[in-house]
């Protein structure tokens, strides 16, 4: 019998390279270079592959970025959010309402608006755990629910679908608390304006990255969405684990809404809807199991640059910008395809 | 509840206790105590409710009917936790393993190793992966590697970690469902010397087993379930291996089964 150090002789050898064709994002990671080079090729301004270019196709893919990290954690929870998208315009109007029409303050307006969004993420999680529905189920009727209300307590309290001066008092003089939550949420940096999101980005896939392999909390994370029963019946706090993930993307979403808030200093009713999906695409793209227990936060931050890339280097290969679609469609099949390929290829029987 | 001849109250104890699902009723009125130091068995059929009991005393169900004591004093559990919390550790029949994660990561899934302080708290990834192995090891099973997900290893290797973890976090009490049903030879006699070593070293023990041989090797007390009753109490002393075998065969039936056998050859 081996030592439990000694080298085991059933085992071959993994390669450096078999090692790296395991980890759950390298399809997306590869993905994601041939869409760089795509669009870097197809480019007829000369700017894509530029710093400049650089900026602004970082900015799209961080915002995606921030919430999809969110969601692939929850879908390797085991769960799905419809209402992430939508909660972009919630928080939003939420911070901009508080603001506008009752006076508060820019940065507790901004504290209460995370405590919002905490709240709404644990309503999904606390029905989720609570009813044994499907989530899917859950966060749609949240999706709609909000949506509604968004438009309109917007409506009744403004008269209008949207929510603006955030920036300035009604006396036109600046708001106190403004410029210094334009320079946290909304602010440039550098020549080339990249945009203080793309750091809020990188930072939360570094820390979801942490969290997910090398705490507790990330080893409950893959044990809930591998199979709660289990996990339950060896002690993992099940119920727990899934709300705070809730809480966690609708809180991605939030601080998404309060950037959008900050840049655009005022806010639509109508702000986010249809972003749930590019989320979940961003997700699986960054080979996210949909059926839950398998996948990297890392994927999702892959997966929105992907798109990133997409929405600019479609402009700037100056085609119609109605192709994105198609493009993303096109981009979801063949990668989940890849993924599945290479999972088969490199790790035997792992489903 | 049935007495033991010690003073000290029983590690774990039934009183009457009945479990039903909507309509289906699993368990009526069971009542059995589980003796410190001492391994107490569980046999009875297929169906018979060994497997709804043991979750009562491992806290995945309440009970129905009936009260639940440790260490003598009236206890109900609201969830595994619980459970796990006083020392009771369990190798459910299912195994409770989660397919996509690695071995040592299934290991300590629910007690994993840290260190530093919140926030900063970190697995101990290294310790955790070289104690795991070497746990398996302990039990006669030898993992290639401790990153593989345990849903590839074999049916025995799986039963084995689910085995190494219950006895590594089983202070007090083990409860082990059918744990040797996909073991080879060896290895089964392996668990059942963990078994015995871990009753002489003070853990309570409840083994649930098909197989009467074992139950008698390792065995003080044996308690027969029948369709949800409790049927038959033996002590090691009140009963010998053969009475053992008959009782868990239906007696009858097995002369029965020789009969109908014999008759054919
Ligand atoms: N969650 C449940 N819902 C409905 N019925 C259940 C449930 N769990 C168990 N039962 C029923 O209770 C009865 C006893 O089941 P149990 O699993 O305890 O049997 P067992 O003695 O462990 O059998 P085996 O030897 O096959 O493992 C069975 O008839 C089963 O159908
Ligand atoms: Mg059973």
């Amino acid at each position: 019998m081996s030592t439990a150090t000694a080298v085991d002789e059933r085992v071959s050898k993994a390669s450096p390279l078999t090692r790296l064709m395991r980890r759950p994002e390298i399809g997306a990671l590869m993905g994601a270079l041939v869409v760089y080079i795509f669009f870097a090729v197809a480019d007829q301004t000369g700017t894509f592959f530029s710093l400049d270019g650089t900026a602004r196709w970082t900015d799209v893919a961080s915002t995606y970025g921030i919430i999809a990290i969110a969601v692939a954690l929850l879908m390797i929870g085991g769960e799905f959010d419809l209402s992430s998208g939508v909660m972009i315009g919630s928080s939003g109007l939420f911070a901009g309402l508080l603001i506008t029409e009752y006076n508060i303050g820019v940065w507790p307006s901004i504290f209460l608006t995370f405590l919002f969004a905490a709240a709404i993420g644990f309503t999904n999680g606390w029905l989720v755990v609570t009813t044994g529905l499907p989530s899917f189920i859950v966060t749609l009727a949240m999706f709609f629910s909000l949506r509604g209300i968004n438009l309109g307590v917007t409506k009744l309290l403004t008269d209008t679908v949207r929510v603006a001066g955030i920036a300035e008092l009604p006396d036109g003089s600046p708001r106190p608390g403004y410029e210094s939550a334009k320079a946290v949420f909304a602010s440039d940096f550098s020549a080339y304006s990249f945009r203080i999101a793309v750091v809020w980005w990188l930072v939360l896939t570094v820390l979801a990255t942490l969290v997910l392999t090398r705490t507790r909390f990330g080893n409950w994370i893959f044990a809930v969405g591998g199979d709660s029963n289990a996990a339950r019946n060896v002690g993992v706090p099940v119920r727990r684990t899934k709300i705070m993930l809730f809480m966690y993307v609708s809180m991605s979403s939030c601080l998404v809404g309060i950037i959008s808030l900050m840049r655009l200093k005022s806010m639509q009713a109508g702000q986010g809807v249809t972003q749930e999906f590019i989320f979940i695409i961003a997700a699986v793209v960054g080979g996210c199991l949909l059926t839950g227990g398998y996948g990297s936060a890392i994927g999702g931050t892959i997966g929105a640059a992907i798109i990133g890339m997409a929405f600019i280097g479609i402009a700037y290969a100056q085609w119609n910008t109605d192709w994105t679609w198609l493009f993303l469609g096109l981009i979801l099949f063949v990668a989940v395809l890849t993924n599945s390929l290479i999972r088969r290829r490199f790790q035997g029987a792992r489903k | 509840m049935t007495e033991t001849s010690s003073h000290e109250p029983a590690a774990l104890a039934l009183e009457n206790v009945g479990k039903r699902f909507g309509s289906v009723i699993a368990l009526s009125d069971v009542s059995m105590s589980v003796p410190k130091n001492q391994v107490t068995c569980v046999l009875g059929d297929n169906g018979a409710g060994k497997s709804t009991l043991i979750k009562i005393l491992s806290g995945v169900h309440t009970p129905s009917d009936g009260q639940m004591y440790v260490n003598g004093e009236p206890t109900t559990f609201t969830s595994p936790r619980e459970a796990l919390d006083m020392g009771i550790a369990t190798v459910f029949q299912d195994l409770a393993t989660v397919p996509l994660m690695a071995v040592w990561r299934n290991f300590y899934l629910g007690n994993e190793p840290t260190r530093g302080f919140w926030p900063f708290k970190g697995l101990r990834t290294k310790y955790a992966k070289e104690s795991c192995k070497a746990e398996l090891a302990e039990m006669g099973i030898d993992i290639r590697d401790t990153e593989q997900p345990v849903g590839t290893l074999s049916g025995g290797e799986r039963q084995a970690v689910s085995i190494a973890r219950a006895v590594h976090f089983g202070a007090n009490v083990l409860i082990l469902d059918e744990p040797t049903s996909a073991l080879g030879v060896k290895q089964s006699g392996v668990v059942l010397k963990h078994i015995r070593n871990a009753a002489d070293a003070g853990v309570s023990v409840v083994f649930i087993t098909h197989n009467p041989h074992h139950a008698y090797l390792v065995g003080d007390n044996f308690y027969l379930l029948n369709r949800g009753q409790m049927m038959a109490e033996y002590t090691k002393d009140n009963v010998s291996r053969e009475e053992l075998v008959k009782a868990m065969a239906g007696g009858a039936e097995l002369d029965a089964l020789a009969h109908e056998l014999g008759a054919k050859g």
